[in-house]
């Protein structure tokens, strides 16, 4: 079951964790690193060790803000941002949408200026 | 030249300034936008996954459709730009990604990446060019103090997005030049502005655009631009300096402003 998960992410991702040196790169340029339980760089150990269930229950997963600083930086091509989204992706089909973001929730959320593009961005993020 | 235009939700609606000065521009420039008809929304966020087809698909129609007319398609919002831009790449490169989508589309002829993407601000620096465009130029607006401001999503991945130098960029502050204002360079300019995080974290967010701001303030600027309704949205939660969208600055450089509005 769990060697499942991990091909999943691996798959999903498109990511070879193996490549990455553990420079730390990606968390130094992470703009949610405080934010972050699990933090960037880490991301890839997990996935080596199988320890996805660990993955799925990190709040990391729901602070990634999409800036791709940790993609460009990254001197591997490792990528986390793409781990991190791959772990997101699995929590979302696999639990259903229950933790994320709900359209109930928005009235209350909304003011005069708010862009459609924060509410499109966030519900993709957040909700499948 | 025309161009086939993408809009974007945003700018139907919350971000209207950024479409009317920079339709209005581009006749002022001699060019037109010819918006796409039926467009759908991009989704705002790049779908990551090698597996997610059908959220790129809205991307591959509106490029479809612009390879039926033979124009590039141009874009102003920087997350319509983000995302249009790497479908295109994966429409390219990507064969798994290729084919599953081309599955779904099944236009007659398989869509593979033939569409140029550009933004509104690659016309004016490689087609129309900064020094037409400064010739161009009714009302300078000499003596204003502006910072650009990027964000992520125009220059990330580099590798993709090929607008500028992701870590160094200059484009925006060639345009600032070009409309007779005077730059001012500060070190925040590419760092993120929290974006879709304010919806349930605004403390989190207006951290990050308060940083930015005095950033920029403390290195003379007066007020910024952007081209992303969400980083406008974010930047103005801050309230230390002004934020426009540089198309507004554009018009009222061309003299077009009140053309525009009216």
């Amino acid at each position: 079951m769990k060697k499942n998960q991990t091909e999943l992410i691996r798959e999903i991702s498109g990511v070879n964790p193996l490549k990455c040196m553990k420079c730390g790169k990606c968390s130094a340029s992470c703009p949610s690193y405080d934010e972050m339980d699990i933090k960037p760089h880490q991301f890839v150990s997990y996935v080596l060790r199988d320890d996805i269930e660990a993955l799925a229950n990190s709040k990391s997963l729901w602070k990634c803000l999409s800036c791709f600083a940790c993609v460009e930086r990254c001197p591997r091509n490792v990528e986390p941002a793409k781990l991190i989204d791959a772990a997101r992706q699995l929590v979302i089909r696999q639990r259903g949408t229950e933790e994320g973001l709900s359209p109930d929730e928005i009235p209350a959320l909304l003011d005069e200026d708010m862009p459609q593009q924060l509410l499109v961005s966030a519900f993709r993020r957040y909700r499948r | 030249m025309n161009y086939s235009y993408y809009p974007g939700c945003t700018l139907r609606t919350k971000a209207k300034a950024l479409d009317v000065y920079a339709r209005r521009s581009a006749e002022a420039l001699g060019f037109t936008l010819e918006e796409i008809e039926d467009w759908q929304c991009c989704g705002g966020v790049y779908p990551m996954g090698s597996d997610e087809i059908a959220t790129k698909l809205s991307s591959v129609r509106a490029l479809c459709a612009a390879r039926e007319k033979g124009q590039p398609v141009v874009t102003l919002c920087s997350a319509c730009h983000h995302v249009l831009k790497r479908v295109n790449d994966d429409m390219k490169n990507v064969p798994k990604i290729r084919d599953a989508a081309n599955a779904y589309m099944g236009e007659e002829v398989p869509y593979t990446g033939e569409t140029e993407v550009l933004h509104f601000l690659e016309v004016l620096r490689d087609k129309v060019g900064f020094d037409t465009l400064a010739g161009k130029v009714k009302n300078p607006l000499t003596g204003r103090k502006i910072g650009a401001y990027y964000g992520c999503l125009l220059l990330r991945p580099g590798q993709v997005m090929g607008f500028d130098d992701p870590e160094n960029p200059k484009i925006i502050e060639d345009f600032i030049r070009a409309i007779g204002a005077e730059p001012v360079t500060y070190g925040m300019r590419n760092e993120c502005c929290g974006g879709y995080i304010s919806l349930r974290e605004g403390e989190t967010a207006k951290k990050m655009s308060d940083s930015i701001m005095e950033n920029a303030a403390d290195q003379g600027a007066e007020m910024l631009v952007t081209a992303c309704p969400l980083c406008m949205y974010n930047l103005n939660k801050s309230e230390k300096l002004p934020v426009y969208y540089f198309t507004e600055l554009l018009a009222e450089a061309l003299g077009v402003k009140e053309a525009a509005e009216a």
